[in-house]
């Protein structure tokens, strides 16, 4: 028996692009004990609501993360359209599903991508990317932006789409579909895959729920819950069922996260046929007056946006509880008792976004 | 750009980035664009760097960070600031924590205006930071 040794690992680690410090407490190769320390990615945007006003807010919320910005956008704005009882346009609510469902085909095939670099992967990196670009495209050429996008606004969105785009969202599914497949059946296939991530990092049923976990960290482990289900813009039209596994490993998590890419495909498909015509914006006027709690699915599971309003254009407090955040417990308890050479690959199937988290 | 006899490999540290810049700082390294194409690689180690690209604005927790790879780098090197919030501090200038543009904390020879940067104007940042790397090479060879 050996004595305990600390290795840091992070905040500037090759693997991450993003800094988070871990101390990992050794004994051999075995991770004994865990401490993070975070805050380097710390702006204080919560606090910014007394410096910009609750319109020019919207711009900041996206910005909470580049990842999942269209959602940050859309759980901002659902929050003030609650307090102000503004009644979004219908298309408006189906163009917001396709954007959303777009930017979670873009985190999931940029997460699958990763996870490839993590454990040496290099090829299926670079695959899964150049898929990804198809994607980035066709976002820029509906919103205008290929990871900030500033489409969503306070009572609707802020640009149509025309039928000929329509038209080639559908083309553009139907070509990357086959693509997204063959590079699925490397992950759910390939001995060496499997070999790295079946087994690794179990989380049980009853560690996700007394955990906490979101997301499909915890549809991973067999846990029915998507928030989309709560029917927020238009997915109470559209006919879906959350995608859950039951190993609650880490190749649990990837398969998940991979069906996910092909529920997205099919909600875009099925919003596609059912947008209804009309304004794609609703007119208001006034301040915000009065708090609402908005929950939204990210690609990492549910985010909470809690906002107060005191009459003013200026906010009395947002709060933002982001998915990475409501998971890190559960990282923490998979990361014990594992393999040094595991670390990457475990603090990746969380899927972590420390810019969110640390906002 | 003159012909650079040595290919110049970079490391990238994410300051107080949104990601945004962070994901297209690493899609340039995919096929579509392909930075490796003039000899560049993304490497995690700042003694093999010539290169640093910084993205995000400086706040009190990460300086430090910066600080400790940039003096970790051999001479001559070039620092390549990328996107509004790494130029200025951006949309975040007024945190409460925030410094600002990471040329409060060290010298920047190349700013890549954008929110996100998009990557055509990384790689092209970067194709002007490999001029400034040169003449930096020149300039101390002159000395000797």
């Amino acid at each position: 028996m050996s004595e305990r040794m600390i290795i840091p690992f992070g905040p500037q680690h090759p693997v991450l692009p993003e800094p988070i410090h871990l101390s990992l407490v050794l004994e051999n190769e075995k991770v004994v004990d865990v401490l993070p320390s975070i805050g380097f990615v710390h702006r204080g945007l919560e606090k910014l609501v007394e410096k910009k006003d609750f319109l020019e807010y919207t711009f900041v919320a996206e910005r909470i993360c580049g990842i999942c910005s269209y959602m940050h956008g859309m759980g901002y704005c659902q929050a003030i359209e609650n307090i102000m009882n503004i009644e979004i346009p219908g298309r408006a609510s189906f163009l917001r599903v396709i954007g959303a469902e777009f930017s979670r085909i873009h985190s999931h095939l940029l997460w699958l991508g990763l996870c490839a670099d993590a454990f040496g992967f290099e090829s299926l990196f670079m695959h899964t990317w150049k898929l990804r670009e198809q994607i980035l495209d066709l976002m820029e050429e509906m919103t205008g932006g290929r990871v900030i996008f500033s489409s969503v606004k306070i009572g609707g969105v802020k640009k149509d789409v025309d039928d000929s785009l329509l038209s080639k969202i559908n083309d553009v599914l139907l070509e990357l579909e086959p693509q997204v497949k063959e590079i699925s059946s490397v992950f759910l296939e390939s001995i060496t895959v499997r070999h790295r991530l079946e087994g690794v990092g179990v989380l049980t049923q009853d560690e996700a729920v007394s955990l906490g976990a979101v997301g499909p960290m915890l549809r991973a482990s067999g846990i029915n819950q998507d928030m989309r289900k709560l029917g927020y813009a238009a997915y109470a039209e559209l006919d879906f069922e959350p995608i859950i596994d039951t190993e609650g490993d880490s190749m649990a998590r990837c398969r998940v996260r991979i069906k996910e890419i092909f529920q997205s495909m099919d909600l875009i498909r099925q919003a596609v046929a059912k947008l209804p015509q009309g304004p794609i914006a609703a007119p208001f006027k006034g301040n915000p007056d009065g708090e609402y709690f908005s929950r939204l699915e990210q690609p990492r599971g549910e985010v909470i946006y809690y906002v107060k309003g005191n009459g003013t254009k200026f906010l009395d407090r947002m709060r933002v509880r982001t998915p990475t955040f409501a998971n890190l417990p559960a990282l923490i308890k998979v990361l014990k008792g594992c393999d040094l050479a595991d670390v990457p690959i475990l603090i990746l199937t969380i899927d972590p976004c420390i810019s969110c988290t640390e906002r | 750009m003159s012909f650079f006899k040595k290919s110049p490999w970079l490391i990238h540290y994410d300051g107080s980035s949104c990601n945004g810049c962070d994901i297209e700082v690493l899609a340039c390294l995919t096929p579509v664009y392909d930075i490796e194409r003039f000899g560049i690689i993304n490497t995690g180690n700042p003694k093999h760097a010539d290169i640093f690209l910084i993205t995000g604005a400086v706040n009190e927790q990460n300086k430090e960070v910066i600080l400790n790879i940039y003096s970790q780098m051999p001479d001559p090197k070039v620092v390549i600031a990328v996107g509004a919030c790494a130029s200025s501090g951006g949309i975040c200038a007024e945190g409460y924590n925030i410094l600002g543009g990471v040329d409060k904390l060290i010298p920047v020879d190349v700013y890549v205006p954008g929110c996100a940067a998009r990557p055509e104007a990384i790689i092209d940042g970067v194709v002007k930071g490999l001029e400034v790397l040169e003449n930096k090479y020149r300039n101390k060879n002159k000395k000797k």
